[in-house]
């Protein structure tokens, strides 16, 4: 699937379209099908966001997981510092990022 | 350390006024994105993996408690509680909001600190000797010239639409200890036979994905003459750097397509002009600045003698103290290279802790290296023994300097949105493979730098031995690198072979660490026995 | 194209730039116009009779048009140098301090945000092709 991410202009955080609005957890996040390029170009002139892309994504039994390395650990956090993670109190979020 | 004047005051807070401003444009709709970025990069403000990411200026590496105070209250206030110090001799946080970023500055600027110019395509943050106005070999201390340099660059109205980054060092030393050629201006403050001062000026250096050593340019400005002729180098980049292909945009490229003896017919050229524009200070300006740089009052007659008698305390002063050139004092060298830690990071309790020490026992001054550690340069050795207890007490005492763990990293992949691989956990298992610190004191000096990409922040290219994160359809990959060295010298490491998996780099890193225990002679460091036999023999360990 | 911004007291120069390899060719053009890259310093010869020099921007970001700038006022160009294309905001301060004195903006600036960026900088840490005096001279005046 694909799906649309973008930072917060304001606060810098990682955001995922939902298909209504801006969420900063991935497994909210929308297949984006033809809606992409209004979309996109609507939220960076409402400077909703800095600037947003695509991203190769699949479902899984654990929620959206991005097809590439660096998109899993834009999703979760970095991976040496688990208390700085997007749920730092759930001991398996972001498991599935190596 | 300099102190700020009302001039140079203002001038800070008229930036944070002016990017106030461009923010609010910004959040007004009045700039776009791509209008904005150059701004807020010359603030220092990028976008990171996970969030904006702040790099504040420390000045050719050089702060006071008071500042450290103030980087340990912005972890605090803005942040998520750390810093990182990085291999340009400042500091990055990595939770930035860009609506707070105006307010950091503001607080940044009531201490004479801020984020000019730490990044966009401008002249960036002068870097210097860690040891400056401490070790007895320099010919003088290069900080005066370093921020005579950094007014001049400071809002310099030609030079802030470069075609790329532009980043000086300045050394007073044989030995170099601030990467000096590796630079796009690398600059040695040395003395004439009429021991007269002058620049020796560099250029062309640089590492990144080309990395090269930078040829001499001219072996003897007149100091009266350093700003004039660093004017003539940046205007011949100006004009001529290379503005159709980011990767190929910098100096060094410049240098290498004109070729050294063309570029310095060029410079020479554009030097007999500028020379009548008098565009340097006259000398009253320098003997200003180097008054702030006077040795502090340091006392006579003090012992050498130190207590040994605790074995860990002894570990560490002859590993982390650097001989200083007034009797009875040290230089001494925190690391923030844990075993299993990130390289670099510091809590804000930490730096605050530092900043404590430094007030307490090193007339209240530190410095940052760009290897990433943190120095108390002026301490009695009667209070090493004093300040180890405290170090040790906060996880900052580990006895590595210059050791195969005293890492240097870029954040990588877990932060930086350029990087190809991770560098930090990398880091982290080297580091606990060989934290046996017996074992790292018979491997004697090794210097092992990690880039998460061909970037390079993590100076991989001038590491003895340097490993370059890669992206091998998806996955991570890691490439060995051997014999390069950031000193003087100078050389870049060259490749052994195909790369390998986060376990296999450890292993290969092992490997190598064997063959150089296998064939060193007397007195050679793993870099020495690599020149002296080749990259063969380390070959034929990891390929069979 | 927007108005232009002039900080010239004389008329405006009526006689359309010609570029730079047209004018090397003429013998009788006053004004003439350089893009990003030009060498600026090919006009040497011929400033005195120069009235107007238009430097192109095609990018904000291309910043060679600072150095063409600075370098025709060191070598004496008293007429009109107007910096003409992606001319913003936050670059026309330091456009003023290379010696333009006049700005062609492709989109108009904002009159207030013009006058505030103008006014900004009440000293400035290096000589340049203006003839304000950098802080290290008031330090030692």
């Amino acid at each position: 699937m694909n799906i649309l991410t973008g930072n917060d202009l304001k606060t810098g955080d990682v955001v995922w379209w939902t298909g209504e609005a801006w969420s900063r957890h991935v497994s909210d996040a929308a297949e984006m099908g033809e809606t992409a390029p209004d979309v996109m170009a609507r939220e960076i002139a409402a400077r909703a966001v800095s600037d947003c892309y695509l991203v190769d994504a699949e479902r899984t039994a654990d929620g959206i997981l991005p097809a590439h390395i660096k998109e899993k650990i834009r999703a979760t956090g970095p991976t040496v510092r688990p208390d700085l993670k997007l749920a730092p109190a759930d001991p398996a979020a972001g498991n599935w990022v190596i | 350390m300099y102190k700020y004047d009302t001039y140079d005051q203002q001038m800070v807070d008229t930036r944070v006024a002016e990017f106030r401003d461009q923010v609010e444009r910004r959040l007004a709709g009045k700039l776009t994105e791509d209008q904005f970025k150059p701004l807020r990069l010359m603030n220092g403000l990028y976008l990171q993996l996970h969030a904006y990411m702040l790099r504040v200026a420390v000045p050719y590496g050089t702060l006071n408690s008071e500042q450290m105070r103030m980087l340990a209250h912005i972890a605090r206030k803005y942040d998520r509680d750390y810093g990182h110090f990085t291999t340009r001799q400042n500091i990055q946080y990595n939770w930035i909001k860009l609506e707070d970023a105006p307010d950091i500055l503001a607080d940044l600027a009531t201490v004479e600190m801020h984020a000019i110019q730490t990044s966009g395509n401008c002249i960036r943050n002068i870097s210097s000797d860690q040891y400056a106005g401490a070790a007895a070999d320099e010919v003088v201390d290069p900080r005066p010239y370093a921020e005579l340099l950094r007014q001049w660059s400071s809002f310099h109205p030609e030079f802030s639409f470069l075609p790329r980054k532009f980043k000086f060092a300045v050394i007073a030393a044989d030995e170099d200890r601030a990467a000096m050629r590796l630079h796009d201006i690398g600059i040695q403050i040395v003395k004439n036979d009429a021991g007269e001062i002058g620049a020796r000026y560099y250029a062309g250096g640089g590492m990144g994905r080309t990395p090269m050593i930078a040829p001499l340019i001219r072996d003897f400005v007149p100091i009266a003459e350093l700003i004039g002729y660093a004017e003539a180098i940046l205007r011949v980049y100006n004009r001529y750097g290379r503005r159709d292909n980011k990767y190929k945009a910098r100096i060094k490229i410049l240098v290498h397509e004109m070729g050294a003896e063309q570029f310095i017919a060029e410079v020479e050229e554009e030097y007999k002009h500028i020379e009548g524009l008098n565009l340097d200070a006259p000398a009253a300006e320098l003997e200003r600045i180097v008054a702030h740089f006077a040795d502090p009052a340091f006392a006579d007659g003090l012992s050498d003698e130190i207590d040994r008698s605790d074995p860990d305390f002894a570990v560490w002063l002859d590993q982390n103290t650097h001989p200083h050139k007034q009797p009875g004092y040290a230089i001494a060298v925190i690391s923030l290279k844990p075993t299993g830690g990130i390289p670099g990071d510091a809590s804000s309790a930490q730096i605050d802790l530092m900043a404590d020490l430094a007030e307490q026992y090193s007339f209240d001054e530190l410095r940052v290296t760009h290897a990433q550690n943190i120095v108390l340069p002026h301490v009695k050795k009667a209070d090493l023994y004093a300040i180890w207890q405290t170090l040790d007490a906060a996880g900052l005492a580990t006895p590595n300097l210059d050791l195969i763990s005293d890492i240097i990293a870029c954040p990588g992949l877990d932060y930086c949105s350029l990087a190809n691989a991770r560098s930090i956990p990398v880091a982290q298992k080297i580091a606990k493979r060989f934290a046996d610190i017996d074992r790292q004191k018979e491997l004697g000096e090794l210097k092992l730098k990690i880039s998460g990409c061909i970037n390079a922040c993590g100076h991989h290219h001038a590491g003895h031995i340097g490993i370059l994160g890669v992206d091998r359809k998806g996955t991570e990959n890691y490439q060995l690198l051997l014999g390069g060295s950031g000193a003087e010298d100078v050389s870049l490491a060259k490749i052994t072979g195909p790369g390998f998996d986060e376990d296999g780099i450890i292993d290969a890193v092992e490997k190598v660490t064997d063959v150089y225990l296998g064939a060193r002679e007397e007195g050679e460091r793993f870099v020495d026995t690599y020149r002296r036999v080749g990259i063969d023999p380390f070959k034929e360990a990891l390929y069979g | 194209m927007a108005d232009i911004l002039r900080f010239r007291d004389d008329e405006a120069h009526e006689e359309p730039a010609v570029t730079l390899d047209a004018f090397l060719d003429q013998s009788n053009a006053t004004a003439v116009r350089l893009e990003d890259g030009e060498d600026a310093r090919k006009l040497i010869p011929y400033l005195d009779r120069l009235a107007l020099i238009e430097i192109g921007f095609s990018a904000f970001g291309d910043g060679r048009g600072y150095s063409a700038a600075r370098i025709l006022r060191e070598h004496g160009y008293t007429g009109e140098l107007r910096a003409q294309g992606d001319v913003l905001i936050d670059q026309i301060a330091f456009m003023r301090r290379c010696g333009f004195d006049s700005l062609a903006p492709e989109k108009p600036l904002d009159p207030a945000d013009a006058e505030n960026a103008l006014a900004r900088w009440d000293a400035v840490y290096q000589k340049a092709a203006d003839d304000r005096q950098p802080i290290w001279a008031k330090r030692h005046a």
